[in-house]
């Protein structure tokens, strides 16, 4: 137990220590977040009001947040199951990183939901009258906080054990490994199934919904971590195996590719059917009675996606600079079709026909990116606290200083950047 | 496992010498923290304009699920909300908390032939059930649509023509259709709403955190949030109310119709019932075989909205037979009493007309608002 705290303290300590970029870094997210702090005051003390959402657009862009997240959360078990059901070892230290941020997606993921409420201090109210299991919303409580408990306790324990130089005992970990796997594609499903369950909005009404949500989760999720891996490439002299970049490639271009494919046939069903039902579609495509705001929104996604597409699938994406231009472009390209793309226009038109715009104010948008900011934050210390840890510099038996000796002579101090392989 | 090191940078601590606290690494972390406290505080300082009434207190904090309540527990709720109220609309409410009748399900039956547009049960409705009027929330939406269709996408919401009724629509009000198998009650997290026995779906005001997971989920967007503080003067306020209905609700939480149950359950009509000019609406105890809302049921051909998503809605309509190209003429008579009447105030919404989205705005200061409206 004192050796745990110590862990702890340890990498607290820990994550207050880097060279100028990584100040710099944290200086600017911790800026964001407290721009973020400041507007969810004032939302707290003006109300939902302060937000573009009014009662024909009910949910906006926090719940747009919140869905892409949890799909990045989800698609951390893209690099579980290379690892350890197709026993690629090479990739066994990258999980830690894909399972980080799954906490930290997860995090994020809730406090979007939070900062939804209207009334947030009745939180409580969730343990007293739990409308388990009808509500699909409890079932992403459980499923959501399920998650965040699982990943939290495999990589703190490989962390830990790491740190105490004791070879995990698979025990300890494999078992919940597998139960992660099947846990992530869960909570993408369940969270599919809050819209997909609605009879009222025909535009999410569609079993095609969680499918999708998987597919290009499983292309969003992989594509950060490549640019996570490259950062870390850069900054840090932590050797990722070329391989784990081609990998993570493959699932990437595959994973888009089956992500556009179930576009395609919503879009076919919609607009082929033609009934009442394509208005929404309607809407987000093309417009409707003159009113267009999430037009050019979808098609630069779809543009996006399309490009990314393409370059995953000719060699020139083998080259780390263009690798990480599709992944950006295609992150970008999920987040609009999943957010702004798969919430909002369910709202539009209204059940009763009527068409009410939506876009984020202001005050809404610095929540966002305070969160976003957050989560961030959140993950640099994981990965800031675990690289050293993993690569045996900070053990239980020496001293801070004696663990940077250890693995860092001399001569090689200060030579932190472009010590690219 | 090889080894690796990250972020050497000048600024980490150089290997073999623990970091000491020197009195400048003493003062420049002390300076870092105080001024990441400066900066929190003033991120936080927002807060300091939360009103002093809205800041809820221990007793509402701990307050039970209103099905939790014992007579004692919710007598103390209620005496609590009495005080409230008297503090801020200077009233003393005749505040209750009015329980459903045995053997009564309340149905609602409207007669589109005789609907005017006149918009007067959306005037009562607000007067009766204390909405707020800035931002506006109203229960009652009546769409103007043309002849010949159902489909409510045709329809207007907005109209503000000289003339209503014009010879060319009806009128179709929509408003909570109190369904007996409702997608609104299935989804809300914490219990907040539900199906009483008598059929009227309500909302406990404090057990709703305000997700609008309901307001999602209703296909006939009966249910409304407040997104601002609702804003009532004095003056207006009905002080005659219940606990699951017209009691003035806070900041952040969901209201609807609820066949002003606090009338309803004492033998009264509905607000919008007893408004309506032409006798268009209907209210009654359909286990009642004599009851009026029985005998249509029984003797015309009513429809439901939305029969397809299978809410089994407990509100119908109908045309009359006799006038199948025309609105009634008797109901024409009263418009045009009505227009002469009334002038420019006939057939207005309540408040400002114009796109809902400016009711909104209007209400709250305009700088968080982008440029978009």
């Amino acid at each position: 137990m004192k050796n745990y705290l110590t862990f702890l303290l340890r990498c607290f300590r820990l994550s207050f220590v880097g060279d100028h970029r990584y100040y710099a870094w944290m200086f600017l997210l911790t800026v964001f977040v407290l721009l973020g702090i400041n507007a969810y005051c004032k939302q707290l003390v003006h109300g939902l009001a302060t937000t573009g959402m009014t009662d024909q657009v009910s949910w906006g862009f926090y719940i747009a947040n919140f869905t892409f997240l949890v799909g990045m959360a989800a698609a951390a078990v893209m690099l579980v199951i290379p690892v350890y059901i197709y026993r690629n070892r090479e990739l066994h230290d990258l999980v830690i990183f894909g399972e980080l941020f799954a906490v930290a997606a997860i995090i994020m993921a809730m406090l979007f939901v939070t900062v939804d409420l209207g009334r947030p201090e009745r939180f409580h109210h969730l343990l007293l009258r739990f409308n388990f299991p009808i509500s699909m919303l409890t079932w992403d409580i459980l499923v959501l906080n399920g998650y965040l408990f699982l990943n939290l306790h495999i990589c703190g324990y490989l962390v830990y054990c790491a740190y105490m130089r004791r070879s995990p005992s698979k025990v300890f970990y494999i078992p919940f490994v597998f139960v992660a796997i099947a846990w992530a594609i869960s909570i993408h499903t369940v969270t599919a199934f809050l819209y997909s369950g609605l009879g009222g909005r025909p535009f999410w009404n569609s079993a095609v919904v969680a499918p999708r949500f998987l597919a290009s989760a499983f292309a969003a999720g992989p594509a950060f971590l490549i640019l996570t891996l490259s950062a870390l490439k850069r900054c840090t002299t932590y050797e990722v195996p070329a391989k784990a970049f081609m990998t993570l490639r493959n699932t990437v271009a595959v994973a888009l590719s089956i992500s556009m494919f179930l576009l395609g046939c919503e879009v076919f069903t919609e607009f082929y059917t033609d009934s009442a039902h394509v208005a929404s579609a309607r809407y987000l495509f093309l417009g409707l009675h003159g009113r267009s705001a999430l037009v050019p929104w979808i098609w630069t996604a779809i543009a996006l996606n399309s490009l990314a597409m393409v370059l995953l699938y000719l060699p020139i994406s083998r080259r780390l600079p263009v690798l990480q231009a599709a992944c950006a472009m295609l992150i970008v390209g999920i987040w609009i079709e999943k957010g702004m793309g798969m919430i909002v226009p369910a709202f539009i038109p209204t059940p009763l026909g009527e068409i009410v715009e939506y876009l984020p104010t202001l005050n809404e948008t610095l929540v966002t990116t305070g969160i976003w900011a957050a989560g961030l934050l959140i993950y640099t210390i994981l990965v800031r606290v675990t690289v050293p840890v993993l690569a045996g510099r900070l053990t239980y038996d020496q001293t801070f200083a004696a663990a940077a000796e250890r693995a860092a002579p001399p001569t090689g101090t200060g030579t932190h950047a472009e010590r690219v392989p | 496992m090889k080894d690796v090191r990250i972020w050497d940078g000048p600024s980490s601590p150089r290997p073999g010498t623990e970091p000491e606290l020197t009195r400048r690494s003493f003062l420049r972390t002390g300076a870092a923290a105080m001024g990441g406290m400066a900066a929190l505080a003033a991120a936080l300082s927002p807060l300091r304009e939360l009103a002093s009434d809205e800041v809820p207190s221990l007793g509402q904090f701990l307050q039970k699920h209103y099905k939790e309540m014992t007579p004692a527990e919710m007598e103390q709720a209620l005496e609590r909300i009495r005080a409230k109220v008297e503090a801020r609309y200077a009233v003393r409410p005749h505040l209750r908390d009015v329980k459903p009748m045995e053997g009564v399900e309340f149905v609602y039956a409207l007669n589109l032939s005789r609907c005017i547009g006149c918009r007067k049960c959306v005037h009562a409705c607000v007067a009766e059930n204390n909405q707020s009027r800035s931002p506006e929330v109203q229960y009652i939406r009546v769409i103007e649509m043309p002849r010949g269709t159902l489909d409510v996408e045709k329809g207007n919401h907005h109209y503000d023509r000289p003339m209503v009724p014009d010879a060319d629509h009806f009128y179709m009000p929509v408003q909570c259709h109190q369904c007996a198998n409702p997608p609104c009650v299935k989804v809300c997290p914490v219990e907040a709403t539900w199906q009483e026995p008598d059929g009227i779906t309500v909302i406990d005001y404090d057990w709703c955190i305000g997700c609008r997971y309901c307001e999602a989920a209703c296909p006939y967007w009966a249910r409304r949030f407040n997104f601002a503080k609702p804003n009532l003067p004095k003056d207006q306020l009905n002080p005659n109310m219940s606990y699951l209905s017209n009691r003035p609700r806070e900041k952040g939480v969901m209201e609807k119709c609820h066949f002003c149950l606090h009338r309803t359950r004492e033998g009264r009509m509905p607000a919008c019932v007893e408004i309506c000019p032409t006798g268009a609406r209907k209210f009654g105890n359909v286990l009642d075989p004599k009851s009026e809302v029985s005998e249509i049921l029984k003797t015309k051909r009513v429809f439901v909205l939305k029969e397809e998503v299978g809410t089994l809605p407990r509100f119908f309509y109908y045309f009359d037979e006799r006038y199948p190209n025309t609105l009634d003429p008797e109901a024409l008579a009263i418009a045009d009493r009505l227009r002469a009447e009334e002038g420019d105030a006939y057939g207005c919404l309540p408040g400002a007309t114009g796109p809902r989205k400016d009711f909104v705005a209007a209400a709250t200061p305009a700088w968080w608002n982008g440029d978009h409206a």
